[in-house]
C-alpha cells in the first residue's frame, strides 16, 4: 500500500489520449496520390464540424457585434445607433449593479471553491485506507451531474425561512430563523453556497491532478530538510501545485462570471436587484423586453471582461508560477 | 498533460515509522473533517429522496428525514399527474440522445483529421476551434436564436439539437485520443495499400469507440441538465425538456407539496445516477482532460 501505484493501473484509454503530446502524423501514405486522397479526406471529415461552428458559433459572434450598434426589437427593421446601446447599459442602475453583483459573486464563489477544493484535495490526497479515498472522491464529485436547475430547486426549499432544514439545524443551536431568501444578504449567501456546492467538485478533480503529479522525491527531500505538517505544505505543495491552481482559477472565474441557472431559479434576481447577475440582464433584455441591440451589447462587453481576465491570468502566471 | 492520467497514484509522504499503539491523529482529524464535507455535500441529495418518498401532507414536517424508512410513492403518482413527465422524458431523451450520437460522429471524424491526416492549413484551423470554447453560450445565444428562426425552427427540438452538435471540446479530445493510438498500423494499412479512407475505416474506427463514449457521456451530462438554451428555445409546454418543466412546476404548486416536486427531481437525476455510477471515471477524465494542456 505504501508505494506508488504505478499509473498503468488505471487502464483508461482517454488517460492515455490526454498524455499525447506531440502531433502525430501517421505515415499513412508518402506518395503524391496518397497525400492528395489524405487532403480530401480531411475536409470531408472536417466539413461538419467546421460548417456547424461557423453557423452557430463564429457567425453568431460577428452578429452579436454588429447588432450591438443597432437597435431591434425582431419586428420592426434594425436602426444604426452607433455607441448608443453602449452608453445606455453603462448609465442603466440595473445592469450596474447587475455586473456588480457578478464581479463580487465571482470573488467570493471562487475563493471559496478552490480554497475548499484544495483543502480537500491534499486532505484526501495523503495517506489514507483507499476505499475511503475512493468514497471522497466520489462524494465530492457527485454534484458535478447533478442539473443545476435541480439542485436549486430542492435548495430553495432546504432555505425556506420557515420550514427549512438549514434553519432548523440553526434552530438546534439556538440561531433565529436566518431570511434567506428575503433578504439582499441572504439570498446573495444562497446564491454562493448552491453555486460552490455543486462546482467545488470540479477544481477538487483538478487539485488531485495536480497534487498526484507532484513527485514524491520532493516530499521525502523536504522531510530530510525537516519540513513537517504544514510547513511541507506551505513551501513545497503550494509552489508545485501553481500551475493547476492557476488553471483552476481561469476555470473557475470564467463560468462564474457567467452564472445564471442559481440565481434564476432560486431568487429570479431578487429581491430587488441584489442576485441580479450579467446573463440574467443579457436574458431579460432581449427575451423580455426585446431589446436585442442592446443585449449584444451587454455580452460583447461581458466577454470583453471574460478575455481580459483570462489573459492577465496568463501574464501573472509568468511572474508568479512555479513550473517544474 | 498528465494531470489525469496520475491523479489517482497512492501517496504515502515519509512519516517515520511510530509505534503502533499510537493512534495516527492526523487520518483521524483528516477524516473527520472529509466525513463532515461528505455529510454536507451528500445530506442535501440524500434529504431529498427520502423527502420525495414521504406523503404530500407529511413532506415538510421536521425533524427533516435523511433516510426513506415508510417510503411512500404517493407524490410519485402525483407527479405524473401534474406533470406530463413521460413528454418531458421523452423531449430530453431525444434532444441529449441526438446531440449526443452527433457529437460523437462529428468529433470523431473532426478529431481524427486534426491528428491523423495533413492538409494544409491544419494548425491554424485546430487554434480557431480551441478559441471557440472561450466563447460563452450567452454571447451567441442572440443571433442563434435569429438564426433558428430564419431556419423557421423556432419553439422545436431541432432548436436546441442542431446548435448543439458541432463541439470544440469534443474535438479535442478526439484528436488527442487518435494522437494517443499507435502510428503503426497506419503504417501497416498503408503498406498493405488501403486508401486514407480504408485506413480510418477498418483500422481507426473501431479503435474509437471508447473515446467515442467519453465524449458521448459528456454531452449526454450537460446537455440533459441544461437549463439557459431550453428556457430560450422553447416556448409551448410540449417542447419543454425536464429541467424546464421541473422548475415551471415548482413555480406553479405552493410549498404544500414539496414531495411532489421532489419527486420530479428525483426522475430528472435517474439518468445522471446511472452514469455516475458505469461512467464515473470516463466522466472525471474527460472533465478534467481539458485541463493538461
Amino acid at each position: 500500500m505504501s508505494t506508488t501505484i504505478p499509473r498503468r493501473d488505471r487502464p483508461k484509454q482517454a488517460a492515455k489520449a490526454v498524455k499525447a503530446v506531440k502531433p502525430g502524423t501517421p505515415a499513412t501514405s508518402q506518395t503524391a496520390s496518397g497525400r492528395h486522397s489524405q487532403r480530401w479526406l480531411a475536409w470531408i471529415f472536417l466539413a461538419p464540424t467546421i460548417l456547424g461552428m461557423g453557423l452557430f458559433t463564429l457567425v453568431p459572434i460577428a452578429a452579436s457585434v454588429v447588432l450591438a450598434f443597432f437597435r431591434w426589437d425582431i419586428i420592426s427593421a434594425p436602426t444604426f445607433v452607433g455607441f448608443d446601446n453602449f452608453a445606455e447599459v453603462v448609465q442603466d442602475p440595473t445592469v450596474r449593479v447587475s455586473f456588480l453583483n457578478t464581479i463580487a459573486f465571482v470573488i467570493v464563489a471562487v475563493a471559496l471553491q478552490l480554497g475548499l477544493a484544495l483543502a480537500l484535495a491534499v486532505m484526501v490526497q495523503e495517506k489514507m485506507p483507499a476505499w475511503l479515498r475512493t468514497f471522497f472522491r466520489s462524494a465530492f464529485f457527485f454534484p458535478l451531474i447533478l442539473s443545476a436547475a435541480s439542485v436549486s430547486i430542492f435548495m430553495r426549499y432546504l432555505f425556506n425561512e420557515q420550514f427549512g432544514v438549514v434553519n432548523w439545524f440553526l434552530s438546534l443551536a439556538g440561531i433565529p430563523a436566518v431570511p434567506w431568501l428575503t433578504t439582499p444578504g441572504g439570498s446573495a449567501a444562497v446564491v454562493i453556497l448552491v453555486y460552490v456546492w455543486q462546482n467545488f467538485g470540479f477544481s477538487f478533480l483538478l487539485f488531485i491532478g495536480g497534487l498526484a503529479s507532484i513527485p514524491m522525491e520532493t516530499y521525502e527531500a523536504a522531510s530530510l530538510d525537516g519540513a513537517t505538517g504544514w510547513r511541507k505544505h506551505v513551501y513545497v505543495t503550494l509552489p508545485l501545485l501553481s500551475p493547476t491552481t492557476l488553471l483552476a482559477s481561469v476555470m473557475a472565474i470564467i463560468s462564474a462570471l457567467q452564472v445564471f441557472d442559481q440565481p434564476y431559479v432560486l431568487t429570479r434576481g431578487g429581491p430587488g436587484d441584489s442576485t441580479r447577475t450579467a446573463v440574467m440582464v443579457i436574458f431579460e433584455s432581449a427575451f423580455q423586453r426585446l431589446e436585442f441591440g442592446e443585449a449584444s451589447a451587454i455580452g460583447v462587453i461581458l466577454t470583453l471582461i471574460i478575455m481580459a481576465i483570462t489573459a492577465a491570468q496568463f501574464r501573472l502566471s509568468k511572474r508568479f508560477v512555479f513550473y517544474q | 498533460m498528465t494531470t489525469t492520467t496520475e491523479r489517482v497514484s497512492t501517496r504515502t509522504p515519509a512519516v517515520p515509522a511510530r509505534s503502533r499503539r499510537r493512534p495516527n491523529w492526523n487520518l483521524v482529524l483528516r477524516i473527520v473533517l472529509l466525513m463532515i464535507a461528505a455529510v454536507l455535500t451528500l445530506g442535501p441529495v440524500m434529504w431529498t429522496l427520502s423527502t420525495s418518498l414521504r406523503s404530500p401532507s407529511e413532506s415538510f414536517k421536521l425533524p427533516p428525514s435523511f433516510f426513506p424508512w415508510n417510503p411512500d410513492f404517493t407524490s410519485y403518482a402525483q407527479v405524473f399527474r401534474q406533470l406530463d413527465i413521460v413528454l418531458l422524458v421523452l423531449n430530453s431523451a431525444l434532444v441529449t440522445g441526438l446531440i449526443a450520437v452527433g457529437q460523437m460522429v462529428t468529433a470523431a471524424m473532426a478529431g481524427y483529421a486534426f491528428a491523423n491526416l495533413k492538409f494544409r492549413g491544419r494548425g491554424a484551423l485546430f487554434s480557431i476551434v480551441l478559441a471557440t470554447m472561450m466563447v460563452p453560450v450567452q454571447v451567441t445565444i442572440v443571433p442563434v436564436f435569429m438564426l433558428i428562426r430564419g431556419m423557421g425552427l423556432s419553439d422545436t427540438l431541432l432548436a436546441l439539437i442542431l446548435p448543439a452538435i458541432p463541439t470544440a471540446f469534443g474535438t479535442f479530445l478526439m484528436r488527442q485520443y487518435f494522437l494517443g493510438l499507435p502510428t503503426d498500423l497506419a503504417e501497416a494499412a498503408s503498406i498493405d495499400g488501403a486508401s486514407p479512407w480504408r485506413t480510418f475505416r477498418s483500422v481507426y474506427a473501431p479503435l474509437a469507440v471508447p473515446g467515442m463514449a467519453i465524449v458521448g457521456i459528456l454531452a449526454f451530462n450537460f446537455h440533459w441538465n441544461e437549463f439557459f438554451r431550453p428556457l430560450i428555445m422553447t416556448i409551448s409546454e410540449q417542447n419543454f425538456t425536464l429541467p424546464l418543466g421541473l422548475v415551471s412546476l415548482q413555480g406553479n404548486l405552493g410549498t404544500g407539496s414539496i414531495s411532489v416536486v421532489l419527486a420530479g427531481v428525483v426522475l430528472s437525476m435517474i439518468p445522471a445516477l446511472v452514469g455516475f455510477i458505469f461512467g464515473q471515471r470516463a466522466l472525471q477524465d474527460g472533465l478534467t482532460a481539458g485541463s493538461g494542456k
